[in-house]
């Protein structure tokens, strides 16, 4: 069968409709481009109520709003997918562990993820030149920060002033009042001398246009808000991008298989397939950003090989797909007897912390492990869903009575514990390694007929120390705010408690940015040093991933690098 | 579209084929404001639909299995002075449906059953469901304390812990269990921190430097402004 033509060529095709796709989207559109987003997944709107699962309780739900295999992360989490996408597999190499974490849908992850929102600093460009590990980004802070700028200003986000040298300052909205669980981790990082602020959170305390609205202090950002007052790429980019008046169309349940090009090497579209008739059409473009997030864009640069482009597209370095990195991750969860048996009232707040601890050693010479990490705290008296219940009593294992039991002494216990935990979170750097890397494997293809990713990923000693560290923290700060540690403290044997490759599903650094094509795949307006009408968007270009969760940085370097692409348009340098 | 017209046109493959362009916008020029739901689904994509559908069509439990749960279900949470129990939560009905929908919980569920009506008949001459509350209870304590159990009941403690953990988590998930559980939250409002008796309680209070830094509620709703240095404006 033949692959079906598109009647149009379009100024640029953007494959990928989350964070760095729909920045691509908005800004190109606005320039009065011509462009098509292509989407593997559904169409996605929460405003409109057959999408919408915030502010639903949870016996709407059979389930009661427990995990699954169509939902990792349960019900009502807005993200399809998750850690298995039906008849998409990927594999894993010897001794590998990598989880995969995809969501297909319009908006794609940004329509649940935790909306932390922090910019790298000044020392995260150039880490090389402080430990020796890694490289140097091709750019630095004051490259980026305009775009930063910008993006708090378009997108809006919550925090303060705080003037932390690592740990720049943006166009804040005020943050809200911590909760009574955040007071007492404050209390406990003050005693353990830790440092604690106000959360950094991409929602909308306070408006900041007519076409958004305001947080209503669900709780529910991982549900994506009816309101728009959170980010997502659908509701703050690609949708605002369609009502400017902008050339945008939507292609969804899209799946692109690779970027088609011309016989000097020349992109010239991208074939999908279709997934709701399962057959193959091409799309034609004249410029081509991918961003599908890190690893599937890799995928699709690496299933698109031509006589110029033996090795994959823009893989004449060999590197697509390496420096593969996740942020390192291990937690802890104290029993706070004072919160035992709490009065009630509505503290649900905004859907994420409203404190946390930045990584404070950055000055510190007797750390045996290079780069930094910053804590996540949460608690409080959330929604039930399933699984809350279980195991109602176990706590009387610490203070004394009968475990288990029947009868309505159940519902006092029950009733005692609930809101009565704090729990936090370490998120770190881990050192990129070329070693660590996905490639196709060339025996498994997907139900599309696509081969997929295998992947090869393992942690070094620097990640499993940083573990240590964070665990020997969590202890001190949760006993300081007056916690009972809970389950053993995971020693060497359980690498501290780090978490799996994956897991944090920060995975950056595929297509790494640079000035030298030998060593790297993108220059540092993130476009291809192989096929000059090829740019990647989304977090592949990252040289390191700092500590910081890196959706402000996929969003502000998308911004920079649409920028340069309509300046080389307007040059007909493409 | 209900549950089954989707189901159906799914089968049929009646999804528009060929290009697919889809037009589609923000149905909502201005921002919404929160609503009741319109519709009867919980935001499932059709893929998920029709799993729910076919959970729903499929039996697992027999009319036995159910009733022991619900005799179970009230054991563990009977009604108290202020809400009703288990079975008046619908507890066996979620019960009945998850173990369907989570199949690790099947055989250890028709297993325990099983278990439990056996050691009821070499007991007392009779299944669990038709023993009298004494003798319900006389079983119930052999299992129903982790740490306690002796060896030859150790199956029955796992059935019994798995029960209770259904039990309760089908209970507080329920419109009455959220109720007495005393949760406040999944509805509009404008946070403003811990109620100063709360505060008072736990002997924690504001810095007033933290303070100065957070939103004003009264007025949120002007647009934001900065300066050039990014220092809020007005609020």
């Amino acid at each position: 069968m033949q692959i079906a033509e598109s009647q149009k060529t379009y100024d640029v095709a953007i494959v990928g409709s989350g964070a760095g796709g729909g920045m691509a989207t908005k800004i190109l559109s606005d320039a009065g481009f011509d462009v098509a987003v292509l989407e593997a997944g559904p169409f996605f709107d929460p405003a409109q109520d057959e999408y919408r699962t915030q502010l639903r309780w949870p016996w709407e739900s059979p389930r009661r709003g427990a995990s699954s295999d169509r939902r990792s992360f349960g019900d009502f989490d807005a993200a399809y997918g998750g850690w298995n996408i039906e008849g998409e597999p990927f594999t894993n190499g010897d001794n590998t562990d990598f989880w995969w974490f995809r969501s297909r849908m319009l908006g794609g992850r940004t329509n649940h993820w935790g909306r932390i929102s922090l910019r790298f600093g000044p020392l995260d460009f150039k880490r090389k030149s402080i430990d020796g590990l890694g490289d140097n980004w091709p750019i630095g802070y004051d490259d980026v920060k305009p775009y930063y700028d910008k993006v708090d200003k378009l997108i809006g986000i919550f925090g303060s002033r705080e003037n932390i040298p690592n740990e720049p300052d943006g166009f804040f909205l005020p943050p809200p009042k911590p909760r009574l669980h955040e007071l007492y981790y404050i209390n406990g990082a003050r005693k353990a001398g830790i440092p604690v602020i106000p959360s950094r959170l991409s929602i909308l305390t306070k408006r900041i246009n007519d076409q958004r609205g305001m947080c209503f202090y669900c709780g529910q950002c991982n549900r994506a808000c009816q309101a728009y007052a959170d980010f997502s790429s659908g509701t703050c980019l690609i949708f605002p991008a369609q009502r400017n008046g902008g050339k945008v169309e939507l292609y969804t349940d899209a799946m692109v298989k690779d970027v088609t090009t011309d016989r000097e090497g020349k992109a010239t579209g991208v074939n999908y397939i279709n997934k709701n008739d399962r057959k193959e059409y091409h799309l034609k473009a004249k410029v081509v950003v991918l961003a599908a997030s890190a690893c599937s864009t890799a995928r699709i640069l690496l299933n698109s090989k031509d006589n110029v482009h033996q090795d994959g597209l823009g893989n004449s370095s060999g590197l697509v797909g390496h420096y593969l990195h996740d942020s390192t991750g291990a937690s802890r969860t104290a029993f706070i007897p004072e919160l035992a048996d709490r009065k009630r009232y509505n503290e649900d707040g905004v859907g994420g912390l409203h404190v946390y601890t930045p990584w404070w050693l950055n000055d510190s010479k007797d750390l045996d492990f290079p780069r930094g990490y910053h804590i996540e705290v949460w608690g409080g008296m959330g929604m039930p869903s399933y699984g809350f219940g279980f195991n109602p009593n176990d706590l009387h294992k610490i203070i004394g009575g009968n475990v288990g039991g029947y009868g309505n002494h159940l519902r006092d216990d029950v009733k005692k514990y609930y809101g009565a935990f704090l729990g936090v979170s370490g998120r770190g750097e881990s050192v990129a390694q070329k070693d660590n890397y996905c490639e196709i494997d060339n025996e498994v293809v997907d139900q599309w007929g696509i081969p997929v990713l295998k992947f090869h990923y393992q942690w070094t000693e620097h990640e499993v120390r940083q573990a240590k560290h964070m665990q020997d923290t969590f202890e001190e700060v949760l006993e300081a705010a007056g916690g009972v540690l809970l389950g053993d403290k995971p020693g060497a044997d359980r690498n501290y408690g780090l978490t799996a490759p994956g897991q944090i599903i920060h995975e950056v650094g595929t297509t790494r940015m640079g000035d030298d094509p030998r060593t790297s795949v993108t220059n540092k307006y993130n476009q291809l040093h192989d096929c000059e009408n090829v740019f990647i968007m989304d977090a592949g270009p990252f040289v390191s991933q700092a500590d910081k969760n890196p959706t402000w940085t996929i969003l502000a370097l998308a911004w920079r690098a649409s920028d340069y692409l309509i300046d080389q348009v307007k040059k007909r340098n493409i | 579209m209900d549950r089954r017209e989707s189901l159906k046109s799914m089968l049929l493959g009646s999804v528009a084929g060929g290009m697919i362009i889809t037009g589609c916008s923000p149905e909502n020029e201005t921002p919404p404001v929160p609503q009741k739901a319109e519709s009867d689904g919980y935001g499932r994509t059709d893929y998920e639909k029709a799993h729910d559908e076919k959970i729903y069509e499929q039996v697992f439990l027999n009319e036995h299995e159910l009733e022991t749960i619900a005799v179970l279900c009230d054991i563990i949470l009977p009604a108290n002075a202020d809400f009703g129990s288990a079975t008046e939560a619908g507890v066996p009905d979620f019960i009945k449906f998850i173990v369907k929908d989570m199949p690790a919980h099947q055989l250890p569920v028709r297993g325990g059953i099983a278990w439990l009506d056996n050691y009821s008949n070499a007991e007392f001459g009779s299944q669990f469901k038709f023993l009298d509350p004494e003798q319900q209870k006389q079983i119930c304590d052999l299992i129903a304390f982790p740490g306690k159990t002796r060896p030859e009941h150790l199956a029955g403690e796992k059935f019994f812990t798995r029960m209770r953990n259904l039990t309760l988590t089908g209970y507080y998930t329920s419109e009455m269990g959220v109720k007495d559980l005393g949760y406040k939250g999944n509805v509009p409002n404008n946070w403003d921190g811990v109620p100063a008796d709360v505060l008072a309680d736990h002997s924690v209070s504001y810095e007033q430097e933290w303070l100065d830094k957070c939103v004003d509620p009264a007025t949120r709703s002007e647009i934001a402004e900065w300066d050039e240095e990014g220092n809020l404006l007005n609020g």
